[in-house]
């Protein structure tokens, strides 16, 4: 099993990597075309700004690359949000896997109860409905930290509520992609890494 | 919906949590990723490790164990103490640490708030500010608690959070170490004004304390030490009584 982590300026990949080295996977760390195209599995990871990078992919050359992607695909939070169409963030194109938008979460009102942003902590998941879940009970937790949302649409295949309901998890042919932190997400987080690599 | 957090916090000298702990079952009590890793299989929702030693030559022994904590560790963790440079964050969050705190650096040099933000996304910058009533004011201190400002809290608060802090630490000087509760009026007034999640920190003695705080304080999460450390609060048990008395926090 030859798993490979897409390698960019932005974005603390270690903890994926340990993650990864916890469910005995010993993952490649690359920004090589070859390599991420001969490899059995993608993830990419991010935390980050959604605009300066997509500037370093399309520099790269990485944008096509990811897109033209046969093997299972596994973006994780801003790595989610960029295989969306577009992003409020630095109002910025996205690769376009999924034909939905990620917009801001909304500021608090005058008089309401305040909605933090980022949200940060731990949320649960519903409407589950991938082999990513195997294992993996409705309501779960899951942790999140971020301040974009993708929206709700029908490659849907998890939701989260967060003043409002929206995409905490998309799937799309061979692409996947979750709003949360599994590499974060305890022994339950580790569950859907161990899906992914067996899909 | 989200849920509030409950954060132990394990101050480390010498690449070690410092003496006092008393655990069974642990092989190095001394050892922090051994107290993480129990820890976080008792429901902990986050861990801080504080580096009260934080000197130069202790700088690389906390990065190496930062990465033992992120290769062994599965939830996240916030580490400071003695930052006061982007490349004391670099080296931080490249170790594998989730978010880093600063305190004392940023009162003393503001932007470095923006400085750190904007390399590394506000997300994973935490402002912990150490905070004294005087009977009028609750004003901000520095080094440890041990100089006081004329700054008011809620003033660098909103400063800081518009210059990019991504979450505030707020430990309250007055009750720090009493066990006599959390400062609710002040984190609730912190709680309200920013936009940004308020972590309580000074005072956890009793179950009660951690309600309070979520309730009447309006914080986003709660964090205590020797509580935990001493075993007189057991986090599966506080997480039981918070969900029992109507608080959403994770099981």
């Amino acid at each position: 099993m030859k798993v490979a982590i897409v390698k960019y300026n932005a974005g603390n990949v270690r903890s994926v990597i340990f993650a990864l080295d916890r469910i005995g996977i010993e993952p490649v760390l690359t920004d090589d075309i070859r390599v991420l195209n001969s490899a059995d599995k993608v993830i990419f990871p991010g935390v980050g700004e959604a605009g300066s990078t997509m500037k370093y992919f399309r520099e790269k050359g990485l944008d096509k690359a990811i897109l033209a992607l046969k093997q299972p695909v596994l973006g994780i939070c801003l790595g989610m949000q960029l295989l969306c169409r577009h992003s409020e963030e630095g109002d910025t194109d996205c690769l376009g896997i999924f034909d939905l938008k990620v917009k801001r979460f909304p500021e608090k009102k005058e008089g309401e109860v305040p909605l933090k942003i980022p949200q940060m902590g731990w949320n649960t998941i519903h409407g589950l409905k991938s082999k990513l879940f195997e294992r993996i009970p409705e309501n779960t937790f899951m942790y999140f930290i971020h301040s974009y949302y993708a929206e709700l649409g029908k490659d849907t295949i998890a939701t989260t509520d967060y003043k409002l309901p929206y995409s905490s998890a998309l799937q799309k042919d061979n692409f996947y992609a979750v709003q949360f932190h599994p590499e974060k997400s305890g022994t339950d987080g580790g569950k859907i890494l161990e899906n992914f690599i067996k899909l | 919906m989200l849920s509030k957090r409950i954060i132990p916090c394990l101050d480390i000298k010498d690449g070690k949590t410092v003496k006092g702990i008393q655990f069974e079952n642990i092989m190095d009590v001394g050892d922090p990723v051994e107290l993480g890793k129990y820890y976080a299989d008792q429901g902990a929702d986050e861990l801080v490790f504080l580096d009260i030693t934080a000197t130069n030559e202790n700088r690389k022994t906390f990065a190496e164990l930062v990465a033992r904590i992120a290769r062994h560790v599965n939830i996240p963790f916030t580490v400071g103490g003695g930052i006061s440079s982007k490349e004391d964050v670099s080296v931080l969050l490249n170790s594998g640490a989730d978010k880093v705190s600063v305190n004392t650096a940023a009162v003393k040099q503001p932007e470095l708030i923006n400085e750190l933000a904007a390399a590394f996304g506000d997300q994973c910058i935490v402002l912990a500010i150490d905070t004294k009533f005087n009977g009028k004011d609750w004003l901000v201190h520095l080094n440890g608690g041990r100089i006081p400002t004329t700054i008011r809290t809620i003033d660098w608060a909103t400063e800081a959070t518009k210059r990019g802090a991504g979450e505030i630490l707020l430990t309250s000087m007055n009750n720090d170490g009493t066990k006599n509760g959390f400062a609710l009026d002040i984190t609730r007034q912190v709680s309200e004004t920013v936009t940004v999640p308020v972590i309580a920190s000074g005072g956890a003695g009793s179950m009660q304390h951690f309600v309070d705080v979520f309730t009447l304080g309006k914080a986003d999460a709660a964090l205590a030490a020797s509580i935990f450390h001493y075993k007189e609060i057991e986090i599966r048990e506080l997480k039981k009584y918070l969900r029992t008395n109507g608080i959403f926090i994770r099981n």
